[in-house]
This record gives structure tokens, C-alpha cells and sequence, in this order.
């Protein structure tokens, strides 16, 4: 392993591993979930969908915050960061930016990016940032044994509404395609293979991309189960639902309660991204995080020529 | 040795032009090849209030806005009534006859009435510009420099802009020579033309110069004149500016970015920093070099934005919880912090943790003349154990590394540095997680059974430190170990201790001496305690109320200094504060001395 003092001009060699399997995308760890936690599916999910287009794992950054679902980076075979509770957004831009040619995806709970990070989760989706931002959402806190989460359903007992939530709960569909994400879409744990064509189609997705993943939460969340979820979950794609439309997008993804879509709600492909507007990033050097460092002369005298 | 030191003094309120008048003073003193330092009293709010600004020039060195005011331009009433009895013999008072009236001047003050509405040509916003011309005049400057300052000045605003404000300064300057007594001493003249930097500037050219790729910040006074420098040269550059939604989403942010391999840099105030503290640590525990700058301004919460104050140590010393490396250094003036930041830059890429910087509204803002020869930015650039994909990081299988340990991203080292490979990178995939992992990245933080991993990763962690602390320079004591008196201080105070100490040899016949610590943690500590611990008499110099670095000093030495001098109303230190404090300290009359800030009230 050699280590590098001078700032390499070269740019990447995009090496693709010769043989791609569904194992390569597997980290070494078994996830320490508890056993029948919708997050196993999440997970399977995304190894299928990142292997089925074929992304080498190596240009692959998944970047969490803290919480059950947040422990997903370390399950995979890709790059990966760990960050702090809410953070994970803010984070995955930074490192978007820092190296553009990056597939970047953004994974964690409801209270990571609806409660405590819902700050920089709306502010990516007004810039458009090109990430996928995949909310394992349990309408509960799991990783702090279940206390009320921005998703769960008013009225419900939690640890910490031990006589019911008196508060209204975020929909996360409306709020996003009013908030500026450009493809807004809903899964659901028990429907794996339907989760992997959205996830397929968030990846490739070039915009801010938000799926929100009904992901049970089999131990503290006693009201919104798998039982409960099977009979009311519809399928928007084969309902006939056309994701140009804004309104129907708004009124399908405010539905719940006896039918409760899943699907791709919303999309458009006419804006362009954060990274497409900053021309820093076009100039024909690559990622910044591999240019070369330091100043031109003749940048430096323009720089001291002002100060004169 | 200086033969001519003076200074001027501009007031008034805001939006009647002192920012810019200061400007063009300074630009015309250094275009002389003049050393000079500006400050800027002023309030936080756009129109109105109270605001001075102080001009000092001297062919010798200039390291604070010093004692004195020669040229007093009181732009309104109130300027006047707060500041003449300021004057002593051999200044000179400049305003506007019709508005303003000047009270009781000390003897030998040389009052200087204008009709400034003539002189203006009824442009009332001008009276600034007819001073100016006045000034030079009285200085014995020629007045072609000041046309070219305000050609400069107005360029914007257009040729016939230009034009009044050139023939309006004329004005100011010939009524001088007809009606007032030119001081019996010239503004000097140096060879070489000096260019004029304020710290915050320095610390964005710093950065630019060590190759900050990414820079982020969420607008907050004294530090948004790094904001400003970066997004007007980031597309020049090359480097990527964002303003985001609040400095918890800028630490994230930068740290997101250095974690892909980029240089980033983020600056902010006090409050600004508190909200970035737990991702200060999270740098810390993925081990991911940034840099970040704490311009300090007057606390608690809001505090006073527009005041300077060392009020944020124990803040930095105590961002983010737990127990990790970090760098923190406080620069002495605006040419340090520009060297500061690349220097840092290279310590942080080396050993892999968050630099933290100490600056204050007095430096960030502050003006100060600087040699082109001095700006180099040409700097070296040491990036430590990084491996990039240009090759040096080729493994046969790029898709291999976390799923076959076969790279260990926070291998446990003797120097505690692991080789780092970054996102891209083929055949050293990694998780980096803020839970405790192991060496390669695995979370141990559940498993509560793993004590003995959990204490290999905070050692392995904390010995990059002892690597860093041999690398920094140790600080250094200026004047004779037996001086009567060591005058301690950190960061900005550097340069008026220094000042005080030579006002206390010429004009007291005390001897001093001068300890500055730049570099505070990792701390010197026992080159410090060896230096106190000949000293005679020691007092810590320092701009705040409960005495921070004092407390800094006696946690990490054990030394109790012997006497204090702080102070905290909101305005930096004058060298003659100083000089009284140490006589009083001497003379056995306190131990803790509070100078006052002698302006009416
Ligand atoms: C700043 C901060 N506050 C609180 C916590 C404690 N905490 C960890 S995870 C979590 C909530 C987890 O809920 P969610 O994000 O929905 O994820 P889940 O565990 O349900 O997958 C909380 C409050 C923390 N780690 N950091
Ligand atoms: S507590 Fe809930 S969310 Fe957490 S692992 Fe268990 S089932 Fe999953």
C-alpha cells in the first residue's frame, strides 16, 4: 500500500469488477436486526437493485444516519458512512459534491430524516440534489425502544404517548413533491420484488429521489404490521397512475387508511440537478476531490494584485 | 526605529461612508509602503448608531491600532461629544462648521471647522470625501493618490460619480492648505508599495492557497467576509461554495466532501460553531481532516456581534462529546492566519482529525498592511497517508475490501495514522462509522462483551497526537527570562502586548517580557512550564471576562500566573491598558486589572 504526498493529476480508472453477483454487493456482517424487521428486505433490495444495474461497488457511496434502518451501510459490499442521527443528507451532498461521478444513496429511519433532519432533507430536494434517499420509515423509534416518531399515526400509544399522540403526523409523499424532490415514490417491506423496480428507477433517477419504504418495525410497532399493511397497499403502476401529473400525485400520496398507495407518485426529468448548475464541476477536471491541489501562479498574482 | 507613527480617526453613523473612507486611507498609507492596522468600532445595523474607525500608519512596524489620534473626523455631533477630549496637543479636529459643534478641546488641539456644505456642493453624503482631502493635505501627502483611491472607490457608480467625488476631495484639500496649520511632521514614505488584507482575507486566500475545494458556510458576523471572498473567486478558482441551511448542515456537509478526498473548510462565529460541535466530533471518530474557523465574537448567545472578544476557548477545547484528536490553533494577526491555514491544512490530512481555528471579530475584520513578498501562495501541500485511485491504491479485485478485510481502513498503527483510501477508490471499500468500530470498520459499539477493542481504537486514535504535538513549533519567549514582568496572551493580542512591552523598556523602564501561545492543543506544556517557571512575575493578557486561558494554563501545567489583565466590553485592548495594568500589578495595587475603555459614554 503506498501512500500519496503530491496531489495525483490522473483521473480514475473506472475498473469494473470482472464477475458481478448478487453476493458482491453483501457486506460480511448478518444484520444484527431483529429477526422479521422490514429493513431485511430494504437491504435485499437494494443489493438487488445496485446488481441488476450492474454499478461496480467500488463508485457506490451508501451514507446513513443513526437508528435501526441506519445500520444499513455496513450490511453492504460498497462504500459506506455511518453519520449521526439526522445528518446522513447533509453528509451525502457534501460528498456528492466533493466527487460528483459518485452513485450516492441515502439511507435511515423516519425520525433521522423526517424528525431531526428534516432541515436538510427539504433543502436537498429544493436543490435538487442527485441523491437517492431511501426512509425505512416505521412510524416508531426502534433503535431507542419505541417512543413516537414524526410518521406515526395520531392517537397512537408509544412509549412516550403512553395515552396516545396528540400530533399530526408528516406525510412524507405530499411534503416532497411540494418540497421539489423529482422522483417521489413509496415501497413497501412485504412487496420486495415491486421495491426493487423503485429503487432501480431512483438510482437512475438523476435529481433528488426520495423513496419511502413501509419497513415494519416487528417489535415496537404493534399498529402498523405487516397484517395490517398487506390488504391496504395498491400498486400505483398497475393502477394505470401517470407520475406527470402533479394534483393526482399530491391526492394519491395523501390517501390513507383502507387503500394506501405504493408506487412511483411523482417524477420529472426536465430540471436540471445541483451538480449540473455549478459550473466548478464541468470545467473538464473530474471530481474535485481528485484535482490537483494549490494555485496557478498566475491565479496567485491576480489574488495579490487585489490587494494592492 | 519609526520616525512618524500616526493616526487617524473617522466617526460617525453608519451609512455615512467611515467603512469606506477607512478604505481608501488604507490603500493610499500602504500605497506609501506605510506598515498600518485598521479597526472599525461598528454596530450591527445597517443605518445609524455609533461607529469609529481608527487608521494607524507608521514607517515602523504597526501591530494594533495604538494610543493616539492626530486627524479626528467627527461626522456628526455625537462622534464629537464622545471623542475630543481623546485629543492631546498637536492633533487636529476636522467637521462640518454649519452642523457640528466642538465643545472643550485640550490645549494644542488644532480645531479645524469646514464648510462642508460648499465644499460638498450640497452632496451631503460627501462631507467624508472633503475630510479626506483635508487630511492628506495636513499630512503632507500629495493629493494624485487620493484621486486615484476614489476613481478607484467610485468606479462602480460611474465616470460622473467619479468626477464629483475627485473635484469635492480637491476642495477639501485646498481649503486645508488656505485655512489650517499642516502638521510640523510628514507621512513618510517607504520604497516598496505595501497591499492591504483583512483577516478574513487571509484566511480565504489561506485556504485557496492550501487547495480548499469545497467550502461551506451559514452567514454569521465577524466570519462572513470569508463567504464573501470564496463565492466572488470560487468559480476563478475552482472551488465549490455553498450556503447552506445552518451550520449543523455546513460541518455535515464539509465533512461529506473531505471524506471523498477534497479540502474543505468552513468558517463561522461562537453560536455558529456550537451547533456544528457534534459533527466536530464525528470528524474526529472517522478520522477525516477539516478545517474549521471560529471568528469569536462577544458572548453568550447572541452576545455582541459587532465586538470582539476571546470569550469562545473553552468552547473549542470542549466541542463534541467524548474523548478524540483535534488541532487548535490561534494566529496572531491576518499574514499568520494566512500562513496558518495551509499549515494546518497539511497537519490535518496527515493525522487525520479536525483542525479548529480561533480568530476574532479584531483580526477577521481588522485591516492590516502586508508585503506581496510575504503572501506566498505557493505552498507546500502534504497530503499524509492518502491513496487515490491514480494507481497507488490497485488491488486485484476492486470490488474487494470490507467483505474480505482485505483493508483495514482504521488500521491500528504505532503513530496511530492508517493509510486512508477514499470513495472511488477500487478494492478498498470501507464503512466509516461514528459508533466505535474496528479496524475495519465494524461496529463493536453493541457489543458491550469487546472492552479490549473499544480501548485499542480511543489509544490508537489519541497517539496521533503525540506525532503532531513534535511537529509544532514550541512557543518562544520574547525578552530576558528575568525580565521584571512575562506578559502571557493568546491569538489576537500578540501584537499590543508587544507594543505594550515596548512602551513599558522606553517609557517606564520596565523590563518585559512576551509569552504568545499559538498553538493550543496538542500544548507545549513543558516548554511552557519550563519558560514560567523562571519568570518573575507573570500576567495573562486576555480579552474576556473569567480569564479562559488562564484556566487553560493552570488545567494542563499546573501554573498559577500572578496577575490578570482582561478585559470584556466588547473593544479590543489599547498597548497603554496594558502598560497601566503591569505598573499597578508591580506596584502591589491588584492582582486583576480591568481597563476601561475610555470613550463617553
Ligand atoms: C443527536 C442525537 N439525539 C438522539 C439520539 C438517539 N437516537 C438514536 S436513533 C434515534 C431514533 C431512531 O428512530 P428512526 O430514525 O426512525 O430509526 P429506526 O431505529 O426506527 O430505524 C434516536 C432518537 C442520537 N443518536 N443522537
Ligand atoms: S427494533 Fe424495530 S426497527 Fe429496530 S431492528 Fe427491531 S424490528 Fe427493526
Amino acid at each position: 500500500m503506498s501512500t500519496t504526498i503530491a496531489p495525483p493529476t490522473t483521473v480514475p480508472a473506472s475498473a469494473a469488477p470482472a464477475q458481478l453477483s448478487k453476493e458482491t454487493y453483501k457486506g460480511r456482517i448478518h444484520p444484527d436486526w431483529c429477526p422479521g424487521c422490514g429493513d431485511f428486505s430494504v437491504v435485499a433490495a437494494l443489493q438487488a437493485a445496485l446488481f441488476e444495474l450492474g454499478l461496480p461497488p467500488h463508485q457506490i457511496l451508501v451514507v446513513s444516519g443513526i437508528g435501526c434502518s441506519s445500520n444499513l451501510p455496513g450490511y453492504m459490499n460498497t462504500y459506506g458512512l455511518h453519520t449521526l442521527h439526522g445528518r446522513a443528507v447533509a453528509v451525502a451532498t457534501g460528498a456528492k459534491l466533493g466527487n460528483h461521478e459518485l452513485k450516492v444513496i441515502c439511507t435511515g429511519g423516519d425520525g433521522d430524516g423526517y424528525g431531526i433532519g428534516c432541515n436538510h432533507f427539504v433543502h436537498a430536494m429544493r436543490r435538487n440534489v442527485d441523491l437517492t434517499y431511501i426512509v425505512m420509515d416505521n412510524q416508531i423509534y426502534g433503535l431507542t425502544t419505541g417512543q413516537v416518531s414524526p410518521t406515526s399515526v395520531k392517537g397512537m400509544k408509544t412509549k412516550s404517548t403512553p395515552h396516545g399522540s396528540v400530533e399530526n403526523p408528516i406525510n412524507p409523499i405530499p411534503l416532497a413533491i411540494v418540497g421539489g424532490a423529482t422522483y417521489v415514490a413509496r415501497a413497501f417491506s412485504g412487496k420486495q420484488k415491486h421495491m426493487v423496480e423503485i429503487f432501480k428507477g431512483a438510482i437512475l433517477h438523476k435529481g433528488f429521489a426520495l423513496v419511502d419504504v413501509f419497513s415494519p418495525c416487528v417489535t415496537y410497532n404493534k399498529d402498523n404490521t405487516y397484517q395490517w399493511f398487506n390488504p391496504r397497499v395498491k400498486i400505483l403502476e398497475e393502477q394505470g397512475h401517470d407520475p406527470s401529473d402533479f394534483h393526482r400525485a399530491i391526492d394519491r400520496g395523501s390517501q390513507w387508511g383502507d387503500e394506501i398507495p405504493i408506487g412511483l407518485f411523482w417524477r420529472r426529468t426536465d430540471l436540471p440537478t445541483l451538480e449540473d448548475l455549478e459550473p466548478v464541476l464541468h470545467d473538464g477536471h473530474g471530481p474535485l476531490a481528485w484535482r490537483k491541489l494549490g494555485l496557478s501562479n498566475e491565479q496567485a498574482q491576480a489574488l495579490i494584485e487585489e490587494l494592492l | 526605529m519609526a520616525t512618524v507613527d500616526f493616526a487617524v480617526g473617522i466617526g460617525g453613523e453608519n451609512g455615512q461612508g467611515i467603512a469606506s473612507a477607512g478604505d481608501i486611507l488604507a490603500r493610499i498609507f500602504a500605497g506609501r509602503g506605510l506598515n498600518l492596522n485598521a479597526y472599525n468600532a461598528y454596530q450591527s445595523i445597517i443605518r445609524g448608531g455609533h461607529t469609529f474607525l481608527t487608521v494607524r500608519a507608521s514607517d515602523g512596524p504597526v501591530r494594533s491600532m495604538g494610543d493616539k489620534i492626530d486627524v479626528f473626523i467627527p461626522l456628526n455631533q455625537d462622534t464629537m461629544d464622545r471623542h475630543l477630549h481623546l485629543l492631546r496637543a498637536g492633533a487636529c479636529a476636522l467637521y462640518d462648521r454649519e452642523k457640528i459643534k466642538p465643545g472643550v478641546a485640550a490645549a494644542g488641539v488644532q480645531l479645524c471647522p469646514m464648510p462642508m456644505k460648499e465644499l460638498a456642493k450640497g452632496n451631503k453624503l460627501a462631507a467624508n470625501t472633503a475630510a479626506l482631502g483635508a487630511t492628506l493635505q495636513l499630512l503632507g501627502i500629495a493629493a494624485e493618490p487620493l484621486e486615484a483611491a476614489v476613481t478607484r472607490q467610485f468606479k462602480k457608480k460611474g465616470d460622473a460619480a467619479v468626477a464629483e467625488n475627485i473635484a469635492i476631495a480637491r476642495a477639501g484639500y485646498d481649503y486645508a492648505a488656505q485655512n489650517f496649520k499642516a502638521f510640523p511632521w510628514q507621512a513618510p514614505r517607504r520604497p516598496k508599495p505595501l497591499g492591504v488584507i483583512t483577516g478574513n482575507q487571509a484566511i480565504a486566500m489561506g485556504g485557496a492557497a492550501a487547495g480548499v475545494k469545497f467550502y461551506a458556510a451559514y452567514p454569521m458576523s465577524p466570519s462572513t467576509g470569508v463567504l464573501m471572498w470564496m463565492a466572488g473567486h470560487a468559480r476563478k478558482l475552482g472551488i465549490m461554495v455553498r450556503q447552506v441551511e445552518d451550520e449543523i448542515g455546513v460541518m455535515n456537509m464539509v465533512i461529506g466532501a473531505a471524506c471523498t478526498g477534497c479540502r474543505a473548510m468552513c468558517a463561522t462565529s461562537g453560536g455558529g460553531f456550537a451547533l456544528m460541535a457534534e459533527a466536530i466530533g464525528m470528524a474526529g471518530m472517522i478520522e477525516t481532516p477539516v478545517v474549521c474557523i471560529d471568528v469569536q465574537r462577544a458572548g453568550p448567545a447572541t452576545g455582541v456581534p459587532t465586538k470582539t472578544e476571546q470569550g469562545d476557548l473553552w468552547q473549542v477545547l470542549g466541542a463534541g462529546q467524548g474523548d478524540y484528536p483535534r488541532l487548535v490553533v490561534a494566529p496572531a494577526n491576518q499574514l499568520d492566519l494566512f500562513q496558518t491555514i495551509p499549515e494546518l491544512f497539511n497537519l490535518c490530512d496527515k493525522y487525520q482529525c479536525p483542525g479548529l481555528v480561533l480568530s476574532d471579530l479584531l483580526i477577521s475584520e481588522g485591516t492590516a498592511s502586508v508585503d506581496p513578498g510575504e503572501l506566498d501562495c505557493n505552498v507546500p501541500i502534504e497530503r499524509g497517508e492518502l491513496i487515490l485511485p491514480d494507481g497507488n491504491g490497485a488491488a486485484a479485485d476492486p470490488s474487494s475490501g470490507y467483505n474480505n478485510r482485505a483493508y483495514l481502513r482504521f488500521k491500528n498503527t504505532a503513530s496511530g495514522i492508517s493509510p486512508r483510501a477514499v470513495p472511488g477508490v477500487p478494492g478498498h471499500i470501507f464503512v466509516a462509522a461514528t459508533d466505535e468500530h474496528d479496524e475495519d470498520g465494524t461496529l463493536i459499539s453493541d457489543e458491550f462483551t469487546n472492552p479490549h477493542t473499544r480501548r485499542m481504537m480511543v489509544e490508537k486514535r489519541a497517539r496521533k497526537m503525540q506525532g503532531a504535538l513534535a511537529e509544532l513549533a514550541p512557543p518562544k519567549l520574547v525578552g530576558p527570562e528575568n525580565a521584571a514582568v512575562t506578559l502571557v496572551g493568546w491569538g489576537s493580542t500578540q501584537g499590543v502586548i508587544r507594543e505594550a512591552v515596548e512602551k513599558l523598556a522606553g517609557e517606564e523602564g520596565i523590563v518585559a517580557a512576551q509569552l504568545s501561545i499559538k498553538w493550543l492543543v496538542p500544548l507545549h506544556v513543558a516548554e511552557i512550564s519550563r519558560i514560567l517557571a523562571c519568570s518573575r512575575t507573570v500576567i495573562i493578557v486576555e480579552n474576556n471576562y473569567s480569564g479562559q486561558f488562564a484556566r487553560y494554563l493552570r488545567s494542563e501545567t499546573g501554573f498559577e500566573a500572578h496577575g490578570h489583565i482582561r478585559k470584556y466590553d466588547g473593544e479590543p485592548f489599547m498597548p497603554h491598558h496594558i502598560v497601566e495594568a503591569v505598573k499597578a500589578q508591580l506596584a502591589g495595587q491588584t492582582r486583576l486589572s480591568v481597563p476601561v475603555h475610555e470613550v463617553n459614554a
